[in-house]
């Protein structure tokens, strides 16, 4: 089975190289990756989310407006009705915001010098959770 | 199947245009999970009688994504609910796929009369044409007047997917898909309309002059030629204008229908095959052949007489 994410950007800030690597390298590892570029809302991340049916959604920032950014998105997948989908996120984060995060909803967070493999397995773990969920709801 | 309860839900939620549920009836038939022919079985008829399903195809790089948002734009302003359908490659490495196309019409992601949906080849040019040409009517069913279809076409085998549309633009621009123009002979085999788009760059004239040389009939050449600025939004009033147009045509003259039985045979034609593709593979497993050439084989796997080929 293909398992579909869609990777973000949202912020007023314009670095997407964090975003396009982990892009290309879940490509590379298989995935069918939507990308949706940069300045995006919370709110465009969510429909995309829906309209594109993933399994998940990483979320990049570079900016440090992680902490706002990051709940936004997990709100506005709630607010679209897929408050199920799981969100992950990356970039510019310390360490000491991690924990934050994750009670924010955020299921993974991987801080600067995350090893790709590690992402990419949490992407795959992330994927095969949800769409176990989905195929237990019917 | 028919009476499934989860299935009947799906078409409930989706027919009252409910998104997730619209999401989720596509990947049921892109991952070809059992509940997808009940599914498509149950979609509203009626609805997909009257969509228009538009092929945009070209070289990449051409402005079909571009295009599309700005062919959204002008139907929204006509109120229509819209389907896209963006198709591109999967790598043939990993099997993988970067899908952008959303980018160029993020301008409409709040607006739920907007469906957009991105699709990667898989590698299987002909259960692609099955899930895009069911997801086409999924979008359909759920209230689109129009869906869009944009795929990158520079091979015959993408041309195939062309042919799931009931009307095919064919978008090309200054200095882009070379290729595509050298084969201007078989240009009309593949596309009703021309669109010569980036009209503001040099060179466009030139190649809205070249396509004119395709069509013999002034009448067709004035009438089936479009160029645009679509990042500006210019010409594709007209554009969609031309394109209803000749939509009727193709209702009243029979063409549409003519079409969509044409789709209808391939599309079963795939589906045909991925199915005893299936079977195969699970009797090559058991079977012991006598021949040791593959295609002998073949004939002894499917008790034909290789004779008569
Ligand atoms: N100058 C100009 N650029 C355009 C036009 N249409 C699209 N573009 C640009 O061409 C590039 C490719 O467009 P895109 O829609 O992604 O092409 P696609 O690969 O055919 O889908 C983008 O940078 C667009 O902004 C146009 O009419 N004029
Ligand atoms: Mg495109």
């Amino acid at each position: 089975m293909k398992y579909r994410v869609l990777i973000g950007k949202p912020g007023l800030d314009g670095h997407d190289r964090g975003a396009k690597f982990i892009a290309r390298a879940l490509r590379d590892a298989g995935f069918e990756v939507i990308y949706t570029g940069i300045r995006r809302t919370p709110a465009e991340i969510a429909a995309a989310a829906v309209q594109e049916d993933v399994a998940a959604v990483g979320l990049s920032s570079m900016s440090g407006a992680h902490l706002r950014l990051f709940p936004a998105v997990v709100d506005a997948l709630a607010q679209a009705g897929a408050d199920d989908i799981p969100v992950l996120g990356g970039g510019i984060i310390p360490a000491e915001d991690v924990e934050t995060m994750r009670k924010a909803g955020i299921r993974e967070i991987f801080t600067p010098g995350t090893p790709v493999d590690t992402i990419i397995a949490a992407f795959t773990e992330a994927c095969k959770m949800q769409r176990d969920r989905e195929n237990n709801e019917g | 199947m028919k009476g499934d309860p989860t299935v009947d839900r799906l078409l409930r939620h989706l027919h009252g245009g409910d998104p997730r549920a619209l999401a989720r009836a596509i990947t049921l038939v892109e991952d070809q999970q059992p509940e997808a022919a009940g599914l498509l079985a149950g979609l509203d008829q009626k609805r997909i009688e009257d969509v228009l399903v538009l092929g945009l195809t070209g070289p990449p790089g051409a402005g079909k994504s571009t295009l599309t948002g700005a062919l959204i734009t002008a139907l929204r302003k006509q109120k229509y609910r819209v389907g896209i359908i963006a198709i591109d490659p999967s790598s043939p490495i990993s099997g993988g796929a970067l899908l952008g196309d959303r980018i160029r019409m993020m301008e409409h992601a709040l607006d739920w009369e907007v469906v957009v949906r991105s699709m990667a080849t898989r590698g299987r040019l002909g259960g692609l044409c099955a899930s895009a040409g069911a997801a086409a009517r999924i979008m359909a069913a759920s209230g689109c007047r129009v869906v869009i279809l944009e795929t990158v076409g520079i091979g015959q085998s993408e041309m195939d997917i062309v042919r799931l549309a009931d009307l095919t633009a064919l978008v090309l621009a200054p200095g882009f898909g070379d290729d595509i123009q050298a084969m201007k002979a078989g240009i009309l085999e593949v596309a009703d309309l021309l669109v010569v788009n980036k009209a503001d760059q040099p060179g466009a004239g030139k190649l809205q002059l070249e396509m004119a040389t395709v069509f013999t009939d002034p009448k067709e050449r004035e009438e089936r030629i479009c160029a645009t600025v679509a990042n500006e939004g210019t010409g594709v009033a007209i554009l969609l204008d031309r394109i209803f147009t000749l939509e009727g045509e193709f209702r009243s003259n029979g063409q549409l229908h003519a079409r969509r039985k044409r789709s209808f045979q391939l599309e079963t034609l795939d589906w045909a095959v991925e199915i005893v593709k299936a079977d195969l593979r699970e009797k090559l497993k058991t079977t012991t052949f006598t021949s040791t050439e593959p295609r002998q084989a073949a004939m002894e796997m499917v008790s034909r007489s290789g004779e008569c080929i």
